[in-house]
């Protein structure tokens, strides 16, 4: 061969770290080339924050608090809802990996394991945030204004990544179970749904029932959605805060390594 | 470490899906320098062993060294040794070709420049220049398998396993992959190769091992694949049936194989110098007219079939 190959001589820690990046770079480089993807993440949340302002608008703004317009209101749900919906790609980039031979070539490189799943985990946050940028600014024009200042507007990205971050690595868990992309679509769309729905998102809970309000009030998407709106708002969290941190931070604790697990299982059988 | 005579050591390989045995006691080696083909039809348990020596797939039972590095025990140290070309191109379809090398490159550990480098060292290699900024979705399927085959040569590593290379390429594809191999031959690199088609494994492999059902039924060069099967065939055709039929009396025994449609007979000639004489000295003798006659030399196929039992027609099916 005619040049000399320079190989890196670092410890194997950063090395891991590299890999991952590397990961991240593909990932982020498959977004920005699935135009129809891309659109999509643009034009779907516009559609929901236009649809849901102004189809629920009028009737759900009576049961608001006095002075809370329903745009306002609905922001953090519709930016929760996104955030959630979103990760969905997660899950059908993780299969697709999988299905193609794409993953045995990586696991024939002497790298590490676990980067594929970051990379797509990382570069479903850089989506997210597009998207959520891009509702923000759609939300000005059309009447959305916000109240918190510089340190909420810290904490509502600090809890939106936290979110994105866990809701992505269970859709990666999802991604390695099913067993074709379109299982994938089917089953986030069967367990995103009810849960963004099923909580204060679009309406507050005094309406619903008994046990769809116990429910809805104690879980977790109704805490990020809360601690979002309040910061939105300019009001304080109470405790749906700390809340939202706790439910955040003890599913990566659980997903993340059960996703690892998964895909090392499923990868070597 | 002092290298030994074998970069690739496997002894009596197991592995079982459920109650399926696809591997039952595979035991084979590779000399350094040199390939190896592994041959066998279809469900034979080739790509189930290859995914086993490249550290893809855990085994139930035997042992498998690869640079003297245990496979299961030292995977990282195996996998920084070996190239692997799978039967479905494993490229990224989105990134580029260059993307795709560089990327490769890097998990590989190759430094950014190096990578860089060797990427574009591979793409002029492989005739890949010109679509080297497209997309890899874009690219032909012998394009593909040009591709990756590059993106495992990048780290130019010393063993590589090439898992049906060819299976699904047109002939003159097939041709040019025939070439990247031979030079890689060439360059010392040490090569492990399935196939289903004899025609590859007798063109390219120093040595043959003939798989099927999860067993080894055969091993050794093509000419002792071929000297243990066959012996060569004088194939005799008369101009019309009753030329035929005398013929066929005439002869005897020695007809192994006879067509009345065709007024064909096959003898089996041990000597050539001495029985086609002997046959068409008999045959004049008689004054039987031949139409043409030709000497068929033992193939690779007739191995394979006297070995595998299977019928020519799904011979045929796979040469497709």
């Amino acid at each position: 061969m005619a040049t000399e190959l320079v190989f890196e001589k670092r410890s194997k820690l950063f090395l891991a770290f590299q890999d991952s990046l590397i990961m991240i770079k593909r990932s982020g480089l498959h977004i920005l080339r699935n135009t129809d993807q891309l659109l999509g993440a643009f034009f779907q949340p516009i559609m929901f924050l236009v649809l849901f302002s102004s189809v629920f608008g009028g009737a759900i703004s009576k049961a608001l608090p006095p002075g809370v317009s329903y745009l306002n209101f609905l922001m953090a749900g519709i930016i929760v809802q996104t955030a959630a919906f979103g990760s969905t790609t997660t899950a059908v980039a993780v299969c697709n990996d999988l299905q193609k031979g794409i993953v045995d070539r990586f696991r024939s490189l002497p790298m590490s394991n676990l980067a594929v799943l970051n990379g797509h985990v990382i570069s479903d946050l850089f989506r997210n945030s597009i998207s959520t940028l891009v509702m923000l600014v759609a939300g000005l024009a059309i009447g959305f204004r916000p109240h918190a200042d510089f340190t909420q507007w810290l904490l509502i990205v600090g809890i939106l990544l936290l979110f994105t971050l866990a809701f992505s690595w269970l859709a990666a868990i999802v991604g390695v179970l099913a067993k074709s992309v379109e299982a994938v679509q089917w089953l986030t769309f069967v367990l995103v749904f009810p849960l963004t729905f099923a909580s204060t998102a679009f309406v507050p809970a005094e309406g619903m029932n008994r046990f769809l309000k116990a429910f809805a009030v104690n879980q977790p998407i109704t805490h990020v959605v809360e601690a979002v709106r309040a910061l939105i708002l300019g009001k304080p969290m109470g405790d749906h805060g700390w809340l939202a941190a706790v439910w955040c931070v003890g599913v990566l604790i659980v997903a993340m390594p059960l996703a690892s697990w998964l895909f090392r299982r499923k990868t070597s059988s | 470490m002092t290298k030994s005579t074998y970069v690739v050591e496997a002894k009596g390989l197991t592995k079982s899906y459920g109650s399926n045995q696809v591997l039952k006691g595979v035991n084979l080696t590779l000399e350094r320098g040199t390939m190896l083909a592994l041959l066998g039809p279809n469900g034979a348990g080739k790509t189930t062993t290859v995914r086993i020596l490249s550290t893809l797939l855990a085994f139930d039972g035997g042992s498998v060294k690869v640079e003297g590095y245990d496979v299961t025990t030292q995977a990282d140290e195996v996998r920084s040794v070996i190239g692997l070309t799978g039967q479905s191109a494993a490229i990224d379809e989105l990134l580029t070709g260059r993307e795709n090398l560089v990327m490769m490159g890097r998990l590989y550990r190759l430094t950014h420049d190096s990578a860089k480098q060797r990427a574009q060292e591979l793409l002029e290699k492989f005739n890949l220049v010109d679509a080297a900024e497209r997309p890899a979705k874009t690219y032909s399927g012998g394009m593909r398998r040009r591709l990756d085959l590059a993106v495992s040569l990048i780290a130019t590593p010393p063993v590589i396993f090439l898992d049906e290379p060819t299976t699904g390429l047109d002939p003159r594809s097939r041709l040019a992959m025939w070439d990247i191999i031979r030079d890689l031959m060439a360059a010392g690199t040490s090569i492990l190769l399935t196939t289903q088609y004899l025609e590859e494994a007798d063109q390219l492999a120093d040595r043959i091992v003939v798989i099927d059902g999860g067993k080894v039924i055969a091993e050794g060069t093509a000419t002792e694949l071929k000297s243990k099967v066959g012996k060569d065939r004088l194939e005799l055709l008369f101009k019309d049936a009753p030329a035929f039929e005398r013929a066929v009396q005439v002869l005897g025994q020695k007809v192994i194989d006879s067509d009345e449609k065709e007024h064909s007979a096959t003898i089996i000639i041990k000597d050539p110098n001495l029985d086609v004489k002997e046959t068409l000295e008999v045959l004049a003798r008689e004054k039987i007219a031949i139409q043409s006659m030709t000497i068929h030399k033992p193939t690779l196929d007739d191995v394979f079939l006297s070995l595998t039992g299977k019928q020519k027609q799904t011979k045929k099916e796979e040469e497709k």
